[in-house]
């Protein structure tokens, strides 16, 4: 009794209408106590109860409805996407990746061409998990150590990957190939991707260690052989051949060829044809360089190499 | 023992012991008597609160959280931005000068999803426990968790409103955390996706900060309105799981708030700031069964209650180190 008083006393002008009626709950409740013995609810007491519970319920059916929304963009594969080397998942089933990732984005700050996303409220469960989105800034390996799968606090990018080369994100694919330069027997002059790209890519003999806008870069090719040129796989072979392997590490040295330009037989005289080989990683170089639009290069997410 | 049974009982959303006079100890009962016979006029009392609310330490504790918040989702941002390697990563995990952290809830939920932990994961799992037993579980609640500081304006709107009737204040019942608690754990463990994080507003705010705002914000933005419209301070009362997880570490945790009864006046200002009211039911009067009781872990430790009493019947204690020093 002396505290229904007190909460009476002290009951100022300054306290809401929620308050006041939070408070003759709490008085009445305490009412009811007093008189516990009877065990009995006052019928308003027993329809409050009710609507609280009623009101629970819809909350609890509410969130966890919203949170199970979340599971609606795996079917059909809506939230798959091309990810960062190392990500664990089968080419289209990526819930191993998605289980395993805590959302943190360490893989995204480490990334010194700041290829790696993360995924927003649409891609449901995989929301916070890194992708790529290649055509706007591909992984062109230029960290060499792959930094995102070391920093992974959770193994979602495995640690069973040490060299760039063993990376499996996907397979590139010539998509458009009446649109490939090369196939059309076509020279590229200027910057790949125009003077407004913000895109970067690592140039050895420009900066060994930072990598620089594709805009600041013009080429002057006779045939354009861009995806080839600036495939990091290819760089590195090359590199390898040349005896000067990475970090002169002999390790780094790719055991296969990732893309070639092959003579195309019938086509204008001089004119190549990109064919994407066994060591294909799926970084998506390849179709950030590309400079026809869209590009007539893409990475299919549902094949990698020796699948 | 019995902190932390009443602080589990609390975390499941039981109603607190209400203990009969016969439960009080023969120091409270004279205490209470003593009280019943020098009743504090509401004049005097006023009084009181009026010098109090001038006082330089009548946002103390309010004012280090801020601060203490602000910083800590700072070191975030700059970090990344200017590349300063303090703390990187984002509030679910994170490398604090080198050394792994992961957020215990959603860490936990990485562990029932991919039924797998690499090493990595139990050091900044573990680190982040001992972290928050020494500092009092739910503190990361109220002293870190960037949803938290938004859900403070939102409360401040809501009371606003409230006063003048344009927004309700619908209660739920505090056992439907407990509730989603399992749920979640449920739903990580059978469907092998992290569920929850799909709706967890202190991941998406703390990568909104870190990363830019995204779509992701629009739930959140959702979830703030619900609580300024219809129901106070709704996601930390009544549905996040993060707040059990910490509350069940804070159950073991030697950082508490204490109440002493003896110069409480019983006017209940403490339990009308708090976040979680319920842990103050002890300082109703004739509540008390012992000259000092531990507010149970369920408490996040932001330091309301002791800013506004105006009897200092509220304290951080520090159990163990206060007797050592």
């Amino acid at each position: 009794m002396r505290s229904r008083r007190c909460g009476n006393r002290w009951g100022n002008e300054r306290r809401s209408v929620t308050h006041r009626q939070k408070r003759s709950n709490a008085v009445m409740n305490e009412e009811t106590k007093q008189t516990k013995k009877a065990r009995k609810l006052s019928p308003k007491r027993r329809e409050q109860n009710r609507r609280e519970f009623l009101r629970s319920a819809a909350l609890a059916t509410g969130m966890v409805g919203a949170s199970l929304a979340g599971l609606l963009p795996l079917a059909g594969g809506a939230n798959a996407r091309l990810r960062p080397p190392g990500a664990l998942k089968d080419p289209l089933n990526e819930q191993q990746l998605f289980a395993a990732c805590i959302k943190c984005g360490q893989c995204v700050q480490v990334c010194p061409v700041e290829a790696i996303k993360l995924a927003e409220l649409g891609d449901g469960v995989g929301i916070g998990v890194p992708y790529i989105d290649a055509r706007q800034q591909a992984c062109d390996f230029s960290c060499d150590g792959l930094q995102c799968v070391l920093a992974c606090p959770t193994g979602a990018l495995t640690h069973e990957l040490n060299y760039p080369a063993d990376s499996r994100m996907g397979f590139a694919r010539l998509s458009r190939p009446g649109a490939c330069l090369a196939v059309k027997g076509e020279g590229f002059q200027g910057p790949a991707r125009g003077p407004d790209y913000h895109g970067l890519l690592r140039y050895d003999e420009v900066d060994r260690w930072n990598p620089i806008p594709v805009s600041e870069y013009p080429y002057d090719l006779e045939l354009c052989d861009l995806c080839m040129r600036q495939c990091p796989i290819e760089i590195r072979i090359s590199q390898c051949e040349a005896g000067k392997p990475p970090s002169g590490d002999s390790n780094q040295c790719p055991p296969k060829r990732a893309i070639s330009l092959q003579p195309l037989e019938g086509g204008v005289p001089g004119a190549k044809v990109p064919v994407v080989e066994e060591g294909c990683v799926g970084c998506g170089v390849c179709e950030m360089i590309c400079p026809v639009t869209p590009a007539a290069i893409v990475i299919d997410i549902d094949k990698v190499a020796g699948s | 023992m019995g902190y932390f049974v009443t602080s589990i009982k609390q975390l499941l959303g039981l109603k607190p012991d209400r203990p009969g006079r016969s439960e009080q100890s023969p120091r409270v009962r004279v205490i209470f008597e003593e009280k019943r016979k020098t009743r504090l006029d509401p004049e005097r009392l006023r009084e009181v609160e009026e010098a109090h609310a001038h006082t330089r330490d009548r946002h103390k504790w309010r004012n280090r959280r801020w601060a203490t918040l602000i910083l800590v989702n700072l070191l975030f941002v700059v970090s990344y931005y200017f590349d300063v390697q303090l703390v990187e990563g984002a509030m679910t995990a994170s490398r604090v000068v080198g050394f792994h952290f992961a957020d215990l809830n959603s860490a936990l939920q990485v562990m029932l999803a991919f039924k797998h932990v690499v090493l990595n994961l139990v050091i900044g799992t573990v680190t982040v426990f001992i972290l928050w037993w020494l500092l009092g579980g739910r503190t990361f609640c109220s002293w870190v968790c960037p949803y938290h500081l938004l859900a403070e304006a939102a409360e401040a709107l809501h009371l606003r409103l409230a006063r003048r009737g344009w927004a309700r204040d619908y209660a739920f019942h505090r056992g439907v955390r407990a509730v989603f608690y399992a749920i979640f754990i449920l739903l990580a463990l059978v469907t092998g996706y992290t569920v929850y994080e799909t709706i967890s507003p202190t991941g998406i705010v703390s990568r909104a900060i870190i990363y830019g705002v995204g779509g992701a914000m629009g739930w959140v933005a959702a979830l703030l309105l619900f609580e300024v419209f219809v129901s106070r301070r709704a996601w930390c009362r009544y549905v996040c799981p993060i707040g059990v997880t910490y509350g069940l570490v804070g159950s073991i945790s030697p950082l508490r708030v204490q109440y002493d009864v003896k110069s409480c006046h019983h006017e209940g200002e403490c339990r009308k700031v708090c976040l979680v009211p319920h842990v103050l039911d002890v300082t109703i009067r004739e509540r008390a069964t012992e000259r000092t009781t531990d507010i149970a872990a369920d408490c996040t430790r932001c330091g309301l209650c002791v800013d506004i009493c105006p009897t200092d019947s509220l304290k951080f204690v520090y159990k163990g180190l206060d007797r050592m020093l």
